[in-house]
């Protein structure tokens, strides 16, 4: 049976900006309803200053809500904020530990604050350290590591007293490629290994796509969209077919007559259109048009990315957010 | 209350073993007070009957732990500013570990310090022909102690409002400038002329300094020891209270 171990309604988070005698209120978290089972891996999805950051210190007790309600790892964010910090992991974007102690130092002294035992957190700490690639590497000054090893340590700091719950913000910002897959790797094991709920935030698309069950997209403080990644490109309205051929208004012709098709749009001798599953389509299509006796030069055929997705709800790109997006002022500490 | 103690004590450990192994820190806060003594000491010895003691160190011993206990703690901030940026207090406060704890392990930290410095401080000073009252001297350290440790909190409460060196820089000089100059802790305020003797007396650190300097006289009953008691005990509460709050405190 399935557990909820997030369930929120109504959280918005507003904040008062005061420039000379006139205050501002910023609206960064607008109404947010969400609902994590235990064992999932949810990611929220936005562009920077969407309120990811905001909803996330809110759901770990770091912020205070102006309005609704949550309960996290069973406990009421607003009158068991304490219970709710025994239950849960946080790895911040901004890291955990100081640049000049040792990381098996850091990590047994943060365990003890959920009181852990000194031996049974260097125990825990060993083994995290073991399970997450940090072999070696608990005398270490965190200044030493590599940016990966950080965000490695940072991760075992939020899980060494074992909650059931832990909250990744922005995971893999500012890794390379080949850390950031080997992250994807640790973060589906903590889910696969130990059984821990992982509510993380991203705005990469690719990581959403690859590592979470489920997607919530926020954008402007609201969820705009829900679902596994699947479910959410399907939403777009298919596959993307695209046919190069010399009779290109005959293919155009045949296309729409796919189940569930959209009016196709045809430049110069290519020919493209949305379709519902659209492998079982492509071949179908062929077919027909082998035995009409219309000659194909070449078929693509594309699944919506993420990014469709956040264009088609939104009526922006994620991509182009990046860098046109600016962050409101305090949306973030 | 035992989780208050209990994490006191962890974060107490973590900020003790984080300032021992920084060797300069180390080397800078036991030179400071040897410094005093031996290059500004001799400055006072010709003008030691104007001080109005016999003994210009049991004048000028007494200020430089006040100094000390002023200079040495409200700086504290800065490290706590570090901290922040590197993420450890967000991390800290995810915790469950009740806020004053993360406050207190921290004072608790400077307050032992500032002790030390003391203590290495009066016996520098005793070969240089300090001669005080042994009592007071031991009381005026646990005073500066307090004192220091009441700053601390504070120091560390503006930090966390702060969060940047380059504003917290200017409002320790602004608020500490005049603090060191009205208190009397180089020279006594009685050298002063009436006005300025009007001024500083409503500056709490003076009546502290100049407790202090009654207490190495050994006059107990002095009735500055009395005010130096009762402010220092004003500042510890209030520094108490305003560094938890603000530790308490959501940082948006």
């Amino acid at each position: 049976m399935l557990r909820t171990v997030i369930h929120a309604r109504g959280l918005s988070r507003t904040f008062r900006k005061k420039r000379g005698k006139q205050t501002t209120e910023v609206v960064a978290v607008a109404g947010v309803d969400l609902d994590v089972e235990a064992g999932e891996i949810v990611g929220f999805l936005g562009p920077n200053g969407a309120g990811k950051t905001t909803t996330m210190r809110m759901l770990t007790t770091l912020l205070a809500p102006t309005a609704g309600t949550a309960t996290v790892a069973g406990c009421d964010l607003l009158t068991d904020p304490v219970g709710v910090r025994r239950r849960i992991g946080y790895v911040s974007q901004a890291g955990s530990t100081a640049p000049e102690n040792r990381a098996g130092e850091e990590l047994v002294s943060h365990a003890r604050l959920y009181g852990v035992s000194t031996a049974e957190a260097t125990a825990r700490g060993k083994q995290l350290f073991a399970e997450l690639d940090l072999d070696g590497l608990w005398e270490r000054q965190p200044k030493a590591m590599s940016g990966g090893q950080r965000r490695r340590l940072d991760i075992a700091m939020g899980l060494v007293h074992v909650p059931g719950l832990v909250f990744l913000d922005e995971p893999t910002t500012g890794l390379d490629p080949q850390a950031r897959a080997n992250l994807w790797q640790h973060i589906e094991g903590l889910r696969s290994e130990r059984g821990t709920t992982v509510f993380l935030t991203t705005h990469y698309l690719d990581e959403a796509d690859a590592l979470c069950d489920r997607v919530l997209v926020i954008d402007k403080g609201t969820i705009v969209a829900s679902g596994t990644p699947d479910e959410l490109k399907s939403s777009v309205g298919g596959d993307l077919l695209t046919l190069t051929s010399p009779r290109a208004a005959d293919v155009a012709g045949r296309m729409a007559g796919l189940p569930g098709a959209e009016a196709p749009t045809v430049d110069g001798d290519r020919v493209s259109c949305r379709v519902p599953a659209g492998g079982a389509a492509l071949v179908a299509l062929l077919r027909d048009l082998d035995a009409a006796g219309i000659e194909v030069d070449g078929v693509e055929s594309r699944r919506p990315s993420l990014d469709d997705v956040f264009l088609t709800v939104t009526g922006r790109s994620l991509r182009d957010g990046e860098q046109t997006t600016t962050e409101p002022e305090g949306a973030q500490a | 209350m035992s989780t208050l103690v209990r994490d006191t004590g962890t974060v107490f450990v973590r900020a003790m073993r984080t300032s021992l192994r920084n060797p300069a820190w180390l080397v800078i806060s036991l030179m400071q007070p040897v410094l005093y003594i031996v290059l500004f000491g001799p400055l006072l010895e010709p003008i030691a009957g104007q001080l109005g003691g016999a003994n210009a160190y049991q004048v000028f011993v007494p200020g430089i732990l006040v100094q000390l206990g002023l200079f040495g703690t409200a700086f504290v901030g800065f490290s706590l500013i570090a901290e922040y940026r590197a993420g450890v207090i967000e991390s800290q406060r995810v915790s469950p570990a009740p806020r004053a704890a993360l406050l207190l392990g921290r004072v608790l930290r400077d307050v032992l310090v500032l002790a030390v410095q003391g203590v290495v401080l009066v016996l520098v000073a005793v070969p240089f022909g300090l001669d005080a009252s042994v009592g007071g001297v031991a009381l005026t350290i646990a005073l500066v102690a307090v004192l220091g440790g009441s700053l601390a909190a504070v120091s560390y409460a503006l930090a966390l409002t702060l969060k940047s060196e380059d504003a917290f820089a200017p409002l320790l000089n602004v608020v500490l400038f005049p603090i060191l100059l009205l208190s009397g802790i180089l020279l006594p305020m009685t050298l002063a002329p009436n006005w300025l003797q009007n001024v500083s007396d409503v500056v709490p650190f003076k009546h502290i300094v100049d407790g202090a300097r009654a207490l190495f006289a050994g006059d107990f009953g002095a009735p500055d020891v009395g005010w130096g008691v009762l402010f220092t005990a004003v500042l510890a509460a209030l520094g108490a209270w305003y560094g938890t709050s603000q530790f308490r405190k959501e940082s948006g």
